[in-house]
C-alpha cells in the first residue's frame, strides 16, 4: 500500500499525487463503486448469479444441440433459444463483474429479457403455429418452473434496489456475511 | 440391480460382452426407482435448506452432507444410465439428450454448493438447486421413456 506501483491502476496512482481532499473524494468514490460491486453479485445477487448461470448452461446447451441436430425442424424456436441463452450469459457476466455501469447494462438486459418472455409467451398462446418447437420462453417459461418469467422481474427489483440504497446498504449485508 | 433370468453366476464369464438387450422393462424400472429416490432426496434437501433460508441461516456441515447425498444418488443414476444405454437401451428422447440431462442433474447441486455465500442466500441457492434437480428428474423420466405409463 505504501509503495506506488505503476501497474496498480489510475485511481491509486492519481491518489498519490492529490491533496487530502482529493484523496478523500477518491476513497469515497472507490467505496461507492466497491459497495455497488458487492451488492449486485453477492447476497441475494448470488442467488441470481447461480440461476442465470444455470439458465445460460441450460438454454445454451439446448440451443446448440437443437441448432446442430435439427435446425430445419424449427429455426425460429431454436434461434430464440440461442438469443435467450446469449442474453442470460451476458447478464451473468455483468452481475459477476459488478459496478455501476454493469448494473445499468444488466438492468437494460433484464428489461429485454422480460419483454422477450412476455412477447414469446403471449405469441405461443395466441399463434402457436408460428413455433414448431418449444423455446425457453414458450408459455412464459412454464416448462422451466416459470423461472424465465420470475428471473427478469426479480433481477429488475434487485438491480433497482441496489441503486436506491447506495453504499450504506452494503453494511448490513456484510455484517450478516461475517456473522 | 437387474436380475438375469439364468442366474447371476454366469455374469463373470460374460463380463466382456454385454447382452444385446437386457430386459428393457427392468431397466426402465431401475431408472424409474432411482428417479424417485433422487427426486425425494432433492425435495427434502430443498425443504431443509428452505427452512435454513427462512430462519436466516447459512448452510452448515449437515446441509453439505445432504447435498453430497443428493449428488452421489444422481451420480449413481448417471452410472446406471450409462450402463443401460451402452447395453442396448434406447431412450425415447435420444441417448445423447438423456446423458446430457443426467450429467447436468448430477452437477447442479455441487455447482450451487454455497461455500462462498455464507448467508441465508447460500441456503436459498441450495434450495433452488434441490428444486431444479427434482424438475430435471421429471424431464429425465420423459427422455428415458418410462414416465408415461
Amino acid at each position: 500500500m505504501a509503495e506506488a506501483k505503476p501497474e496498480q491502476g489510475t485511481p491509486s496512482g492519481s491518489r498519490q499525487g492529490l491533496s487530502t481532499q482529493g484523496e478523500a473524494e477518491g476513497k469515497a468514490r472507490n467505496m461507492t463503486q466497491g459497495g455497488t460491486k458487492h451488492k449486485i453479485g453477492e447476497g441475494p445477487g448470488r442467488l441470481l448469479v447461480s440461476l442465470y448461470g444455470l439458465f445460460t448452461v441450460a438454454a445454451g446447451s439446448r440451443a446448440v444441440y437443437q441448432l446442430l441436430a435439427q435446425y430445419h425442424k424449427a429455426p425460429l424456436s431454436y434461434i430464440l433459444s440461442a438469443f435467450s441463452a446469449a442474453l442470460y450469459a451476458f447478464i451473468l457476466v455483468t452481475l459477476v463483474r459488478g459496478g455501476e455501469s454493469a448494473r445499468r447494462i444488466a438492468l437494460a438486459c433484464c428489461g429485454v429479457e422480460l419483454a422477450g418472455v412476455l412477447v414469446v409467451g403471449t405469441l405461443t398462446i395466441v399463434m402457436p403455429s408460428a413455433f414448431h418447437d418449444q423455446t425457453v420462453w414458450s408459455y412464459y417459461g412454464v416448462d422451466y418452473l416459470g423461472i424465465p418469467l420470475i428471473l427478469p422481474v426479480t433481477g429488475i427489483i434487485w438491480l433497482r434496489r441496489a441503486a436506491q440504497q447506495g453504499g450504506t446498504a452494503a453494511a448490513p449485508a456484510q455484517l450478516t456475511a461475517d456473522a | 440391480m437387474v436380475s438375469h433370468p439364468s442366474g447371476g453366476r454366469i455374469e463373470s464369464r460374460h463380463a466382456q460382452c454385454f447382452p444385446p438387450s437386457p430386459h428393457p422393462r427392468a431397466a426402465a424400472q431401475v431408472i424409474g426407482a432411482l428417479t424417485i429416490v433422487v427426486s425425494v432426496a432433492a425435495l427434502l434437501l430443498a425443504a431443509w435448506c428452505g427452512l435454513a433460508t427462512a430462519r436466516d441461516q447459512p448452510t452448515k456441515d449437515w446441509h453439505m452432507i445432504g447435498m453430497a447425498v443428493v449428488t452421489v444418488l444422481a451420480l449413481a443414476q448417471l452410472v446406471v444410465g450409462i450402463v443401460q444405454v451402452s447395453s442396448g437401451h434406447k431412450p425415447t428422447g435420444g441417448a445423447v439428450v438423456f446423458l446430457a440431462y443426467a450429467v447436468g442433474t448430477m452437477l447442479i447441486v455441487p455447482a450451487g454448493m454455497s461455500l462462498v455465500e455464507r448467508t441465508r442466500w447460500g441456503s436459498a441457492i441450495a434450495t433452488a438447486g434441490g428444486l431444479v434437480v427434482a424438475a430435471l428428474e421429471l424431464r429425465l423420466v420423459q427422455v428415458w421413456g418410462g414416465g408415461h405409463g
